[in-house]
C-alpha cells in the first residue's frame, strides 16, 4: 500500500506542476508572447502521460491489495 | 448497529442525526487516482486549446493615429488619448524637449488606470501600487506580470502620430 501512495503523491505533484504551468502559460499568451506556448503543451503532455502511467500502476496494484480505501 | 427505543421504534435523536458512517460511500484510492489523473488530461489538454488559440489568432491591425501636436503637451506634461480603438485608453507623456513616449493606460494587472508620477518619474497603479517605468514600460514594483503595452509613435511634421503597439497580446478592444 506504501506504493500506492507514493503513486498518488507523485500524482498530485505533478498535477500541481501542470496547474502552475497552464496558469503561466496563459499569462505569456495573454501577453503575446507565443513563443513559450508550445514547449509548455508538451511539457504538460509528458506529465499527463506520467500521471497516466502512476494511474494505470496503481489500478494495478490495487486490485491485488486488501485495503483499499483512503479515508 | 441499530440503537432502538424499549418499544422497537427509532429513537427522537435519529431525526437530527440521519447519516450514518457505515452508509457513507468510501472514495478508493483507484478513484481518487482517476480522478486526479483525469484532471491532469484537462491541465493537457488546457494547453493544447491555448496552442490552437495562439495558431489562429490574427495579429492585430493598428490605425494610424494623430495623437497630439509636438508642442501640445509640456514637458513632464501627459495627454490622454485611445488606441487602437475607442475603447482602449494609452497616455501620452513628454519626458523631455524631445522625447514622447505613449503607453496603454490599462495596468498589467487588474486593469486599473495607470498615471504619470513627475516626482518618481515613474507611471503608476493607484489600485495596489504597482509602478511602471516610463523609459520602455517595464515593472518597477509592485504586482503587475508585465510590462505595460507600448504605443510605438512616429514623427509626421509637427504631429505625433500613432502607429502600432508593442506587447499588446490580443487583439483590440472592441
Amino acid at each position: 500500500m506504501v506504493a500506492i501512495d507514493g503513486a498518488l503523491a507523485l500524482i498530485a505533484v505533478l498535477l500541481i506542476v501542470q496547474m502552475w504551468l497552464l496558469s503561466a502559460t496563459l499569462e505569456a499568451y495573454l501577453g503575446g508572447r507565443d513563443g513559450v506556448v508550445v514547449p509548455a503543451a508538451v511539457v504538460s503532455g509528458a506529465l499527463c502521460a506520467m500521471c497516466l502511467v502512476l494511474a494505470s500502476f496503481i489500478r494495478k496494484v490495487g486490485r491485488t491489495g486488501p485495503n483499499d480505501s483512503v479515508s | 448497529m441499530t440503537l432502538k427505543t424499549k418499544d422497537g421504534s427509532e429513537p427522537l435523536w435519529r431525526d437530527e442525526f440521519s447519516v450514518r458512517a457505515e452508509d457513507e460511500r468510501l472514495v478508493t484510492r483507484r478513484q481518487f487516482a482517476k480522478f486526479l489523473t483525469l484532471t491532469s488530461v484537462a491541465m493537457a489538454a488546457g494547453n493544447a486549446w491555448i496552442v490552437v488559440k495562439s495558431w489562429f489568432r490574427r495579429p492585430p491591425e493598428f490605425p494610424r493615429v494623430t495623437v497630439a501636436a509636438i508642442g501640445d503637451v509640456p514637458v513632464g506634461g501627459v495627454k490622454l488619448f485611445n488606441y487602437p480603438t475607442p475603447n482602449d485608453p494609452c497616455l501620452l507623456v513628454r519626458t523631455d524637449a524631445d522625447t514622447h513616449v505613449a503607453y496603454s493606460q490599462v495596468c498589467t494587472h487588474l486593469s486599473c488606470a495607470v498615471f504619470f508620477s513627475p516626482e518618481s518619474e515613474r507611471l503608476e497603479c493607484p489600485c495596489h501600487r504597482g509602478s511602471f517605468s516610463v523609459t520602455d514600460g517595464s515593472v518597477i514594483a509592485g504586482p503587475p506580470p508585465r510590462r505595460l503595452p507600448r504605443v510605438v509613435l512616429e514623427r509626421r511634421g509637427s504631429d505625433l502620430v500613432a502607429v502600432r503597439m508593442e506587447g499588446h497580446g490580443g487583439e483590440p478592444t472592441r
